[in-house]
């Protein structure tokens, strides 16, 4: 992004700023400014303090030392509203709607004085018809929210910033939730705000949107900034070495040898929990020593497959077949039983229990067996034995087997659920987002496993949000829209915009 | 202000607090004794005295200890699996019913040493069944338990009433709403002769360690602690939470009920309308002082009973009245669950 206007001046100006969290520094003197016009990223594995930033720009934490300056002002430290009132507009991951009021009732909302409420209504519906021509940002005002995508809800974000005339966006991960082409849709709007005048910081994690969207680059590092780059004077190896602290290397999984099938579902269908789509006649074969990779945008019944794979729930319609056998009387416990290994999606609320101990999560699948239990009698050095084997061969960082788990971070939990899985030796294994929120060390690490479990000649079933990260490990790949199964396609067969456009909900129907 | 948790909480945080709850309400007491127009050591004096300064009067405190054990393992059982049984009292009269019902005669061709355990246990049945319903009913339809269990507090008492006015009630008894006493063979003897100590405080004893056993030891402690931690965890682990639940409701019930049997069976020698002062609500005090541990549980119930012992002998000796013993106990309860979070939570400023 090229800046022709002159005006160079500075919109926010960072100094200094240190947020300490007893011994842990979120934040250890970060100074930066942003210009007018200008999109910075971001950058920062999870924890690297980009959070506790925004927190502090934004009056939710007080900062130890340093302040904040919004166009020349210093913003009084710890009073939220400061800089809104300032015109700084957020737009969070989790996006703040009312599902049950229209588009122009949440832009408006908390913006008109209750006196006089449902006054000037006009003269806002033509502002905001206004601002979503000139950045193309095309919704119905009148239509609710609860009926609209999560691409269009995210504009209704947008706007509303942009009514509350902010000069200064944050966009907190905000390609999380999208597909490829609404991405792109997004970026355009960003580049028409900035040709306005407007400022922007990008937070992410995904190199290659950084590389696209931003002018410059700021990459944390356990709280430090340790890099100010112009993009295109780098590029994404450099950033993710910058990020990481280490040369990374990419994971490049060798050519698979597909085996038989171990798990076949033929039409199975389970039904919609709330918002959360159930499957639609899904057909799918995991095969021995191939990892089958799930596309699709979040919430579109990935969560039904895996809940399916993980036995807590049964399919209504249709037949599932583990290596041959059809299933019946479906559970958690029988799933394990047909050896399947399930990596749940929150590992913090479902794949362990916060206060338990290593060695009573270690053995939560498998307690009511030898060697960790007898006649009801449970055999605690049979199950710490087996934990301190865990501990030693997937590099769990612990001070030992008593500790409880809520004390270690989220890649050394994922590594003792690894263990816990791989351990019990399962034919199948179901990893749903097996690496979100970790830092790329342990991504890399996790990744690594699931390939040699494939090489050892599991099937397994890769779910994740993050289409880059699809496209590295799966030997094939399928997309889910709607509870809705693509076709298998194969490495390499198609790019990310044409899975984009499955992802999206097209094609289904002439695929049936 | 707001709290963050503590990591690991050291021993001197999981002991000072609790220590400084028990210190706190003590000077509390004190005060109330001020305002009541007496002197607080000399009234402090008395209580100590009266629960514990003597044989006998130990002994009326372990006695009293007795039902309070059971109540309170009963509850400390059901809460670690985050399982609410405020329905202990209920439970409590279904285990003295059935003792009742048992021990009038109907059995009485059976010999002692099998009339006994064959009472106990079909009290535990009965108390297990009273819990069972609304175990069932949140299992299967997510109906609160509180409300369930809570309420059937009510229905028992009012059954039991309508029992002792009929079918149950003793035609030797002067018109008094009360059952027939039990034979001499349905009777839990006295561990020391003479004395009201009954041996079922003895079995409250073996209760006790049994449960630790099972807490510690079995796969069903460990199933019960995980689901009361995270259910969805255990859930998703293959834990059959169900299950698990309807056991621990069983062995709660089973628990409270005993405390109905031994009071009757052990001490009262017949069921009346009164037999229980609360002994159900007041295990749930006893199982939270505890922090829900069968060994703390014993320690507790005999802390509670004590309390009220001591404070019925110096009520007539000082002219306090009785209810500064439930006075002290809320205050010792709310001092204690403060204790509890402050061990386990930091408060911090901003």
């Amino acid at each position: 992004m090229t800046n022709t206007r002159e005006a160079q001046d500075t919109v926010l100006r960072l100094s200094g700023i240190t947020k300490r969290f007893g011994a842990l520094t979120a934040n250890d003197a970060i100074s930066f400014e942003l210009k007018r016009g200008e999109v910075i990223a971001l950058l920062g594995e999870n924890g690297a303090g980009k959070t506790t930033l925004m927190n502090i720009l934004f009056g939710h934490y007080t900062a130890d030392e340093g302040k904040v300056e919004v166009f020349g002002q210093p913003l009084p430290p710890g009073a939220p509203g400061a800089a809104l009132a300032a015109g700084v507009g957020m737009v969070h991951q989790h996006f703040t709607l009312a599902d049950n009021m229209s588009v122009l009732d949440n832009i408006l909302l908390g913006t008109e004085p209750l006196w006089r409420l449902g006054m000037g209504r006009g003269a806002a519906r033509r502002k905001v018809e206004t601002l979503a021509r000139d950045f193309g940002l095309v919704v119905d005002p009148d239509a609710k929210i609860g009926a609209l995508s999560v691409g269009e809800r995210q504009r209704v974000e947008i706007l509303k910033a942009l009514y509350r005339d902010a000069r200064i966006l944050i966009l907190d991960e905000p390609t999380a939730v999208l597909t490829p082409q609404e991405t792109d849709a997004l970026f355009e709007t960003l580049r028409k705000a900035v040709a306005q005048g407007l400022s922007i910081i990008f937070i992410s994690h995904k190199l290659h949107e950084v590389m696209s969207i931003s002018s410059r680059v700021l990459v944390l590092r356990h709280g430090r900034l340790v890099g100010e780059v112009k993009t295109d004077e780098t590029d994404r190896h450099r950033l993710a070495e910058l990020m990481v602290g280490a040369e990374i290397t990419a994971v490049a999984p060798s050519e698979a040898t597909p085996g038989d099938v171990l798990l076949r579902l033929s039409g199975v269908s389970t039904p919609a929990q709330g918002n959360r789509p159930g499957l639609n006649s899904v057909d799918l074969d995991l095969r021995a020593g191939q990892i089958t990779g799930l596309a699709g945008v979040s919430g579109n019944g990935q969560g039904a497959l895996a809940d399916l794979l993980s036995g807590l729930e049964a399919p209504t319609e249709g037949e599932m077949d583990v290596a041959g056998v059809r299933v019946r009387g479906w559970s958690p416990r029988t799933a394990v039983a047909h050896g399947i290994g399930r990596i749940p999606e929150d590992r913090h609320r479902t794949g362990t229990i916060a206060d338990f101990t290593l060695t009573e999560n270690a053995v939560l699948e498998g307690y009511m067996k030898p060697p960790f239990s007898s006649r009801g009698w449970m055999d605690w050095s049979g199950a710490e034995r087996h934990t301190a084997e865990i501990i030693d061969k997937y590099d769990v960082r612990c001070p030992g087997p008593d500790t409880r788990i809520r004390l270690l971070s989220g890649g050394n939990m994922q590594k003792l659920i690894l263990g816990r899985v791989f351990e019990a030796g399962p034919n199948i294994i179901l990893a749903n987002q097996p690496v979100r929120g970790l830092d790329i060390g342990a991504v890399t690490y996790v990744q690594e496993q699931l390939i040699a479990a494939r090489d050892a000649g599991a099937a397994v079933l890769l779910i994740s949000e993050d289409l880059d990260e699809v496209l590295a490990l799966s030997d094939v790949i399928r997309v889910m829209s709607e509870g809705r199964l693509s076709p298998e396609f194969a490495r390499g067969s198609m790019t990310p915009a044409e899975l984009g456009v499955w992802m999206a909900g097209q094609g289904f129907e002439d695929a049936a | 202000m707001r709290l963050e948790p503590v990591a690991n909480p050291t021993l001197g945080r999981s002991i000072g607090f609790p220590a400084a709850a028990l210190a706190l309400t003590v000077v509390v007491a004190s005060l109330l004794t001020l305002l009541a127009g007496a002197n607080p050591f000399e009234t402090l004096g008395l209580i100590l005295a009266g629960a514990a300064g003597s044989k006998f009067a130990l002994l009326e405190t372990l006695n009293r200890a007795t039902p309070l054990i059971f109540t309170g393992l009963a509850v400390a059982v059901a809460f670690r699996a985050k399982l609410w049984n405020i329905g202990a009292e209920a439970q409590f009269y279904a285990g003295a019913l059935m003792a009742v019902l048992l021990g009038t005669g109907a059995l009485g061709f059976l010999p002692w040493f099998v009339l006994v355990p064959v009472m106990a246990a079909g009290a535990m049945l009965a108390g297990a069944l009273m819990l069972l319903g609304p175990v069932v009913l949140k299992v299967r339809l997510g109906v609160d338990e509180v409300v369930t269990t809570l309420l059937l507090n009510f229905i028992m008492l009012l059954f039991i009433s309508m029992l002792l006015e009929g079918p149950l009630k003793d035609p030797m008894g002067m018109g008094w709403p009360k059952s027939e006493p039990l034979d001499q063979a349905a009777r839990l003897p006295r561990i020391v002769d003479g004395l009201r100590l009954h041996w079922g405080f003895g079995i409250a004893l073996i209760s006790a360690g049994m449960i630790w056993v099972i807490q510690a030891r079995t796969t069903l402690g460990y199933e019960i602690r995980a689901v009361g931690q995270n259910p969805q965890a255990a859930r998703f682990a293959g834990v059959p939470v169900a299950r698990v639940l309807i056991k621990t409701a069983l062995l709660s019930g089973g628990l409270a009920a005993l405390a109905g049997w031994s009071e009757v069976a052990g001490l009262k020698g017949n069921l009346t309308l009164d037999i229980s002062p609360g002994f159900g609500y007041t295990g749930i005090i006893v199982a939270m002082l505890a922090l829900l541990h069968p060994g703390g549980v014993v320690v507790s119930a005999i802390f509670v009973a004590g309390i009220f012992v001591g404070a019925d002998s110096m009520s007539r000796a000082a002219e306090v009245p009785t209810y500064i013993a439930d006075i002290l106990l809320a205050t010792a309860l709310l001092f204690m669950v403060l204790a509890i979070l402050l061990t386990r939570f930091r408060v911090v400023r901003g």
